[in-house]
Parts: structure tokens; sequence; C-alpha cells
């Protein structure tokens, strides 16, 4: 609860002297709603960073359980991808907020906590559908590793886990992480859907603002500030990029 | 000369007369109107697709009265006014109310109806005003006066959720997302005619609203036909017999 309340400060601090350092440069419509577009771009940074991460760890169990020769693994995660990737992230959206959450209290027990807000609702479905692009895009890359690969990894007696963890793994980011920096930016713009399950993310706020002035330069606003987040996303992508490089360039020069 | 002269003045006028006919029967006016088609019992879109509601009735007869050949369409309630502006139609009749803010984009008729609003909560709640909200979550349609009311009244002390359309927000109710919903009255009426659980609490919420026929800033040619042909509706019945078919009260 502590880390919860101090957050919530950091933001609004943050809030206030985002909109003071811009108050001499935005214009006058901007600058009225300031604090709406800029809690909407945290509450909008949160989802996308929150859904990513638990995206990726569930991409990684999915694609490995995918490529698995074992039917009881791969069966079921290649239906999960394929219910997942095969319909609109609108449609799942609705489904689980207005369709699942009409049950209520009473029909969903302890799930109501979660589906009760529809930011919780939202950070689920992005979650789940990243997660089920993202496990096709890890896919690829396991079964792209080069085959040499694999049996060096057994020649010299490596179990399934080590092989996976030092080999197979590394490999299969390294070459499907330009694919997957793709997904993370259009999960950026699907994120943009929440707005319809009563999430004030940024898209939220803007169409707030809007439905008050019918200004059609508020949606400008929001252009840019989106272009900002995609912006930054594409450099630490870009870095982390880099970074995957590193060991096995490491390792060729050995 | 002088009988030639007036033969060619009878042929003339003749003519002209002939050309003013067809003059008239060109300007029979042909008239685009939006409405929503999700703001029972205002707007509404039947299974069949087909438009019906107060609204609808409204419009068809105003378009009756000024003779015109009216199409009704149907447009989301975020884009009605831009989808106006940007003339793809040529008037909005869809319960809207007449703001200072809306103003500034477009010009509006005279009312067609008036309109305050109400808190709908489930019976037998620790909902029983507008005092008892604090520390509750309230609904409301987005880009409505009931939103504009609960952001500026309750915002403070109440969560306020906005929802794209009424029906999502009655969902969201009955659901138990929502501790009460602010609403525009008469849509709440007619869902609590079917809704046995729930009910009006508080006292009404005058917001002095007013509910009027939007047009594109500059078109007094319209509007005034729209002010005029309301007038005769409500002197000659027809008014009142729509109204009866929705309402038990006269909401002009």
């Amino acid at each position: 609860m502590a880390i919860g309340q101090s957050y919530r400060e950091i933001k609004i601090w943050l809030s206030d002297s985002a909109c003071i350092g811009l108050s001499p440069v935005s214009p006058e419509l901007f600058a009225r709603s300031c604090p709406r577009f800029i809690d909407g771009f945290f509450i909008s940074i949160e989802l996308l960073v929150l859904a990513s991460l638990f995206g990726f760890v569930i991409a990684i169990g999915l694609a490995v359980a995918r490529t698995s020769n074992v039917g009881a693994l791969s069966v079921p995660a290649f239906v999960y991808c394929y219910v997942f990737r095969g319909t609109p992230l609108l449609v799942q959206l609705w489904i689980f907020y207005f369709g699942f959450g009409s049950f209520g209290a009473e029909g969903l027990g302890p799930f109501w906590l979660v589906f009760r807000d529809g930011y919780w609702v939202g950070l689920v479905v992005l979650t789940i559908n990243t997660s089920a692009y993202a496990a096709e895009i890890f896919r690829g890359g396991i079964v792209n590793v080069p085959h040499g690969q694999i049996e060096a990894a057994l020649a010299i007696g490596m179990g399934w886990w080590t092989k996976l963890r030092r080999i197979m793994l590394p490999q299969a980011l390294q070459i499907s992480w330009p694919a997957y920096s793709n997904e993370i930016i259009l999960l950026l713009k699907g994120s943009a859907l929440v707005s319809t399950i009563t999430v004030l993310d940024l898209m939220g706020q803007t169409r707030t603002v809007f439905s008050r002035s019918y200004n059609l330069e508020i949606f400008l606003y929001a252009i840019l500030l989106y272009l900002v987040l995609s912006g930054s996303l594409t450099i630490i992508l870009r870095i982390l990029e880099a970074r995957l490089r590193t060991p096995t360039q490491m390792s060729r020069q050995h | 000369m002088h009988i030639r002269k007036s033969l060619f003045i009878a042929a003339f006028s003749a003519a002209g007369l002939a050309l003013a006919a067809v003059g008239a029967q060109a300007q029979d006016l042909s008239i685009k109107i939006a409405t929503e088609g999700a703001y029972p019992p205002f707007n509404q879109t039947a299974p069949s697709g087909e438009l019906t509601g107060f609204d609808v009735d409204i419009a068809n007869a105003l378009c009756e009265e000024m003779k015109a050949k009216c199409e009704i369409v149907a447009q989301d309630w975020d884009g009605i006014i831009p989808g106006l502006v940007a003339s793809k139609y040529d008037a909005i009749i869809a319960s809207m109310s007449i703001t200072e803010e809306r103003k500034q984009t477009v010009d509006f008729t005279e009312r067609y109806y008036s309109n305050y609003l109400r808190l709908v909560a489930k019976k037998g709640s620790d909902i029983n005003g507008l005092d008892s909200l604090s520390g509750k979550t309230v609904g409301a349609q987005r880009a409505t006066v009931a939103a504009q009311w609960a952001e500026d009244n309750l915002g403070r002390n109440a969560t306020v959720k906005l929802y794209d359309t009424q029906t999502a927000a009655y969902s969201d109710l009955e659901a138990g997302r929502l501790d009460a919903l602010a609403s525009d009255v008469y849509p709440a009426f007619d869902w609590l005619k079917d809704k046995p659980d729930y009910e009006f609490v508080g006292e009404r919420i005058e917001i002095n609203d007013l509910i009027g026929i939007a047009v594109r800033k500059g078109e007094d040619d319209l509007r005034e036909k729209f002010n005029a042909a309301l007038t005769t509706i409500r002197e000659n019945g027809v008014y009142a017999r729509i109204n009866e078919k929705y309402f038990p009260f006269d909401i002009y």
C-alpha cells in the first residue's frame, strides 16, 4: 500500500511539473486539459509496460510449449495462440468486460476483483493478446536456431533446461527481437481500445476532453503524445536488441 | 409591332411560369438527418436495422410538415457533431442538449423537448441522494450533459466512469460495477419500466437542459424551417400524439 501511495504521489508530481513545464509552449486548449492528458499518458504507459512484461513471460512459455514434442503441451498452446491471435482485440475486450462482467460479483466470486475494474480487464486482455502474438514470433525464433547448435549442446551433455536457457532462448530471442519490437508498438496502439471499457488511458482522456469542446485539435495532441511514447519505446527496444546481440558475438571471438 | 411585342411578352411570361414551376419542383427540400440509434426510447436501432424512437418520429413529422424528402442515418455519438460539420448530413435530431460549448461549433433550433437529470440505483442500496455518493462509483454516458454534470459535481468525492453508449452504462449498473447512474430522466424512465430491481433515487437534478436540432453554422434557412415546422406540430397535435406514444406526461 505504501508503495502504491508513493507511486501515486510521484505521478501527481510528474503530472504537475510536466504541465507547468509545458505551459509556456502549450496552446490554450492543451493547457486547460493538460493534467488529463498526462494522467492518460501514465495509464497508457502502465498498461503497456505491465502487459508487455507479463506477456513476454507467458509468450516464452507458450513458444517452448508450441515447439515441444509433447502433444499435451503443444496442442493447448496452439489453440491459445490460434484463438487470441485470430480474433479482434476489441471483441476480446468487450467479451471480457461486458460479457464475463455481466455475471457480476455472485457469478465470478474472487475473479470479480479483476473483472470489476476496466483497468484490470484491459491489462488481462492486452497481456493475453500480446502473449499470443509474441509466442508465434518466439516460436519462429526457436525453430530457426541453427541445428548444429542443438547437436553441440547435446554432444557436451547439456540437460533440457540448460540447453533451453543457454543455447536455444538467447539465440531465439536474438533472431525474433526485431519482429517482437514491432509487436510491442502494435500493442501500444491497440491499447487505445481500452478507452471503450471505461479506462481513462490517453485515448480515453482525449475522447473525454474532446466531448466537451468538439475541437479536433485535441486529437493532434494525442497523436503527439503517442508519438513520444512510441519513439521512446523504439529507442528502448533498440538498446535491448543491441544488448541481446553481445553474448553470441563474444562467444564468436573465443 | 405592338401585337408582336405583346405576343412576345406573353410567350416570355408563359416560359417564365413554366420555369418557375420547374424551379419549385427542384426546390423540394431534401434533408439528411443523423441520429445516434442507441438512446432508447428517443432513438434506437431495431433488430431489422430500422431506426425508431421519439427523435425519429419527430424528425419524420417535421419533414412531412416541411414537405421535405428526408433520409435518417445512424451515427455514433462521439462523431455526430464532426460528421455534421463535415457535411455528411444536414441536421442532428438525436436528443442533443443545447450547450454553449456545442454552440461554438453548430447552430440549434428552438427546443423540441426539455430534460433534467436523475440518479438511478439498485433498490435497497444505501444511495438515497447526492449526499450519499461520496466514495461511490457513478456512471454516465460520455459526451452528454449527465457526464459533464457528474464530472463537475461529483468528480471530487466519487469515481466517475464514462461510457460510449447509455446501453453500456446500464449493463455496468446491472453488473454491479456502478453504484449509481447519472442519467437524463426520460431514457432512464423508459429503462426502469422493465427493471423492477432499480429505481430513481434523490431529487430531480435541474440543469436547464433544452434539447434542440443541430444544423451547421450559418444554415439559418434550414434552421428557421425546422422552427416553423416545430411550432406547427406543437399546435396541430402531431407532437402530442408522438409524445403520448412514449411518455404519459408532456416532455416539452
